[in-house]
């Protein structure tokens, strides 16, 4: 009884309190990262932003909850009921549970898996699921009409992320995402004979592929430019134009959740992660999480910023720059990366 | 140990389960969802044997690119199920046979170890420990360094197939205005406005 305590039960305790610990940290991040994409989006058009619930708005993102988790949920008569609600579902847990692997600190993941950056690219690419069956269980044109453009979309960009994470890999030798940052301590930096620093992590050494990424993250998650499955001129609300009160609230927040989820990879791939700018004592005291996190919210200030002033793009042209600018793309750089990999010997 | 069992049963039960649900259901939308529901548990059953590679590239390419392609398909069409099932009957011999062959088929490969043992060592490369080699790295060891010349070949064939599959669906239609994005792009003002001074009471 002793050994199947201490082999079950006591893991399974750490783990749950581990895991509902990351939840609560993250969706308060969610909470704060919605306030502050509302925020920077006001403050370039010289607006206030939300400003009224608690000092400068803090509370905002809390008062939206309630009202959401408040109203009375409506299914349409026509809709398919079991999987018009089962969609909502499907995105925020999808969104939740590729944060399992991913790395905050030295040693900070709830499952350190030789695969990780395979199971996060998987559960990505399953976010297209809820929306697609939220478009068709809606039984309606516009909804019908928003899904099909996001599998199509989603299935599109998929690919040069694919090839994208291709790269990284090539460099680092692993597919544990702890692996990949720790590989980042040695780059183009300390080869010049520098010390330790921001110059060895993927971003300058795969200078093309971290813009590639980062545009591609923006089509993956549905953000402006790219967020044609929910373009209001043109489809109302796309997918979620059926949905109100609590189904909508979790369309948005797997949607927010997707969107830190990218700035966390991004952070992992091409900013080093948890390492310091610098390698100096007083940079490497300050703990490594503070690091991730600070990066993380620099990589959402960009999806703000380009949310703020780049207008959407047509459908036909978002096709065009999937196939035909960054597939091309990333599949050279695969091949050039894996020749002087080859040539200097660095693999 | 226990668990491992308890979850084999439980991934094994709704794999078959909803394996049976995908030709039973109604509506071929829930089909499909039952379809993905069947991948999910065989890339839980995947990684219970360790195959951790597998079980992802079974999410990524099964659930991620080609059930979204069947939902697609399916949720455009327009099917009638009256006229689909009027022919079960009619198609249930045949397909029990195909059922039963491919059952024995794999009865005889999965079986031949334990009639035979010496079967097993009749495979050129065996699957190292887990402890030695990841099995990442133990799947790209097999087709990049040892059976490189025939995975190149399987590429190929695949490149001729899809060649033929765009030589034989695509058609040059006239008459249709395409954009040229470097046209547009480098466009000049000298190439592409005049100025003219209008005197009045002229027009041009």
């Amino acid at each position: 009884m002793d050994a199947f305590v201490s082999t079950y039960v006591w893991p399974t305790i750490i783990m749950v309190a581990q895991s509902l610990l990351l939840l609560v940290a993250l969706l308060l991040f969610i909470a704060y990262i919605l306030l502050a994409d509302r925020k920077i989006w006001a403050a370039v058009q010289l607006r206030r932003g939300p400003n009224v619930v608690g000092p400068w708005g803090l509370f905002q993102s809390f008062a939206d909850l309630l009202k959401f988790v408040f109203k009375e949920p409506v299914i349409p008569a026509g809709a398919n009921k079991a999987i018009f609600l089962l969609a909502p579902l499907v995105s925020v847990t999808l969104a939740l549970a590729a944060w399992a692997v991913i790395p905050l600190n030295a040693g900070w993941v709830i499952a350190n898996i030789n695969v990780g950056i395979l199971f996060v690219f998987a559960i990505s690419s399953l976010e297209v699921y809820g929306i697609i069956m939220g478009g068709w269980a809606s039984n309606s044109k516009y909804p019908f009409l928003g899904a099909l453009r996001s599998a199509a979309q989603m299935v599109s960009y998929e690919v040069s992320i694919g090839f994208v994470i291709v790269t990284v890999l090539l460099c680092v030798g692993s597919l544990n995402l702890t692996d990949i940052v720790n590989a980042q301590t040695d780059g183009i930096g300390t080869r010049l004979g520098l010390p330790a620093s921001f110059l060895d992590w993927h971003w300058l050494a795969l200078f093309p592929m971290f813009i590639v990424f980062f545009i591609s993250a923006l089509a993956e998650t549905n953000r402006p430019p790219f967020d044609l499955p929910e373009a209001e001129s043109e489809l109302v609300a796309g997918f979620m134009v059926e949905y109100g009160s609590t189904p909508y609230m979790m369309f948005m927040l797997g949607e927010y959740a997707a969107i830190c989820l990218m700035c966390a990879l991004t952070t992992i791939l091409f900013l080093g992660g948890w390492l310091p700018p610098v390698d100096v004592w007083f940079l490497n005291w300050v703990p490594g999480i503070i690091w991730f996190v600070l990066k993380a919210s620099f990589v959402f200030f960009m999806f703000a910023m380009v949310k703020a002033f780049v207008p959407r793009y047509r459908y036909d042209q978002l096709m065009r720059l999937g196939w035909k600018v960054f597939l091309p793309l990333s599949l050279a750089m695969v091949v050039i990366t894996a020749f002087v990999l080859k040539l200097t010997g660095a693999a | 140990m226990g668990l491992q069992v308890l979850f084999f049963y439980l991934f094994a039960f709704i794999a078959v389960a909803s394996a049976f649900m995908v030709i039973a259901a109604r509506n071929p939308v829930y089909s499909v969802l039952f379809l993905i529901l069947t991948f999910f548990n065989s890339a839980g059953l995947f990684l219970l044997t360790g195959a951790e590679f597998l079980a992802m590239i079974l999410l990524v390419v099964y659930v991620g690119a080609v059930a979204v392609l069947f939902l697609f398909v399916v949720m455009m069409l327009d099917i009638d199920f009256a006229e689909l099932r009027a022919g079960v009957l009619e198609y249930a011999p045949i397909g029990a046979l195909i059922g039963l062959i491919l059952a024995a088929e794999l009865i005889i490969v999965v079986g031949g170890a334990t009639f035979s043992p010496e079967v097993a060592k009749a495979i050129s490369m065996p699957i190292p420990a887990v402890t030695e080699r990841t099995n990442t790295a133990a799947l790209g060891d097999v087709l990049y360094t040892h059976y490189v010349y025939f995975f190149q070949i399987a590429g190929l064939v695949l490149l001729v197939a899809m060649i033929g599959a765009i030589v034989l669906t695509l058609r040059h239609r006239e008459n249709i205005k395409r954009q040229n994005i470097p046209q547009q792009v480098a466009r000049t003002p000298e190439t592409a406005v005049e100025v003219i001074t209008v005197k009045p009471g002229q027009g041009i």
